[in-house]
């Protein structure tokens, strides 16, 4: 068996799907032909790459690569995981992009016009790639809630986001991190946009306090799988690529 | 019961949001001093082959407005149809060509700009070719899951009538809308792409 068949189909039951009206902004930006079912070919098996040397010293450190004149203020969290396939084996060498609020829930982004103040010592930004088992980790500040233009009295849950380059385009995903406990993943409309209390769960990081480091930062595990690949056990056509 | 399959979920898809371009392309947005270079923004060097052209258009929502806030990857063999990819098994791609490139849209117009090379072809599965074409992903606020669309070029009329992806699109009346016009200044050719989300003209979008 070799791993050089097309990836898993994706189940759309499983991911939101496009239109989910409570999430106002989907209404117009939501395909309404079917999409166009395609096995993958080269151009889905294949994707970039970045090697480590990509990386400098603090890109995992979102409370030191930002910083102007001391550290950023809230609670300090280390978040680390894995990235697995859905045959459960390590994914090495993803590359993996967060970003995220800073403790009052205040994005440093031009459009952001929320009253909660910048943080002069957060960007906000980061990046990781994982090692030859599948593990990333990065330490931050954990984000506050935030209020935002949908319904009148809507708030996102703390949360972080995620961009994941697994080895091909059709394994591309981003998607979004909360905190296990939290009350408000539960009212979000755009979390509510998964439609399987399950998945939903999947995407809650667990509070780690064998992995918290005593007087310093509390730590968070979240593990992130991307689509699995098929072994081909038996050749049925001739293959172009 | 049945045995298990022992298989993982694969992790559900979130919008990206209005503000990711702090994560993807931070020093678009001012945050500078992170990383020098946003990452994607360059896909070529004086030393690339092949013809270089510009992808350019906008990506419409339902109501015909441009998103300002939408994302837009592309990904796409060299000159010689080889993908700059550890999985590429035909042969070594061009060294000096990313393949990948990921741009912000003007936040007024809302236009994406790429600056590329022209691909070769590439092989469909049953070995077939397929016409020369540009894989797009788009992720934005609104969009719950990245979309999947290709680029083809509207100068390669032959190739595109033999190919085997666009032939499996059964109302050929859409077949259009993932073709890019040519426009040429200065000797170099502009290809102009819009993307529609939604409504008359909806662009098609894959499930791979």
């Amino acid at each position: 068996m070799s791993d050089d068949g097309s990836y898993f189909q994706r189940d759309r039951a499983w991911h939101p799907p496009a239109f989910t009206p409570d999430y106002k902004t989907s209404i117009l930006r939501s395909p309404r032909f079917p999409l166009l079912s395609l096995d993958n070919t080269i151009s889905e098996l294949t994707g970039p790459v970045f090697g480590d040397a990509l990386l400098g010293p603090l890109d995992n450190d979102l409370i030191r690569n930002y910083a102007k004149d001391g550290d950023p203020i809230g609670q300090r969290i280390v978040v680390y995981g894995r990235v697995l396939d859905e045959n459960a084996r390590a994914v090495p060498g993803a590359l993996l992009e967060f970003w995220q609020a800073n403790a009052g829930g205040r994005y440093r982004h031009r459009k952001e016009t929320y009253l909660a103040a910048i943080d002069p010592n957060f960007g906000g930004c980061g990046r990781a790639i994982t090692d030859s088992e599948g593990r990333y980790e990065f330490r931050t500040i954990k984000p506050g809630a935030y209020p935002w233009p949908n319904g009148v009295n809507d708030w996102r849950p703390a949360h972080i986001h995620f961009s994941v380059f697994g080895h091909a385009f059709a394994q591309r995903l981003i998607t979004q991190m909360y905190f296990e406990g939290d009350p408000m993943i539960w009212q979000c409309p755009i979390v509510r946009t998964i439609p399987d209390k399950a998945a939903i769960e999947q995407l809650v990081a667990a509070l780690d306090r064998n992995a918290t480091l005593p007087m310093d930062a509390l730590a968070y595990k979240f593990d992130i799988v991307l689509r699995g690949r098929r072994a081909t056990m038996f050749e049925n056509r001739p293959e172009g690529n | 019961m049945v045995q298990k399959l022992d298989r993982l979920k694969e992790s559900p898809s979130q919008t990206a949001g209005p503000y990711v371009h702090i994560g993807t392309n931070p020093n678009s947005v001012e945050i500078k001093g992170v990383w020098n270079e946003d990452l994607g923004s360059r896909m070529l060097n004086t030393q690339t082959l092949g013809e270089r052209i510009v992808l350019e258009g906008r990506v419409l929502d339902g109501s015909g407005a441009p998103l300002k806030d939408v994302l837009v990857e592309i990904w796409q063999a060299d000159a010689q149809g080889l993908y700059p990819s550890p999985q590429e098994k035909r042969g070594k791609a061009d060294p000096h060509f990313a393949g990948w490139g990921r741009q912000p849209v003007d936040p007024v117009t809302g236009i994406y700009h790429f600056e590329t090379v022209k691909p070769g072809r590439v092989p469909y599965r049953d070995g077939r070719m397929m016409a020369p074409h540009v894989t797009f992903w788009l992720v934005s606020r609104g969009i719950n899951l990245g979309l999947h669309t290709r680029l083809y070029f509207a100068d390669e009329e032959e190739a595109n009538a033999q190919c085997p992806v666009l032939a499996r699109i059964e109302h050929t009346r859409r077949i259009p809308t993932l073709i890019a016009s040519r426009s040429e200044a200065n000797g170099l050719a502009t290809y102009t792409f819009d993307i529609r989300l939604q409504g008359e003209g909806e662009t098609v979008f894959f499930d791979i």
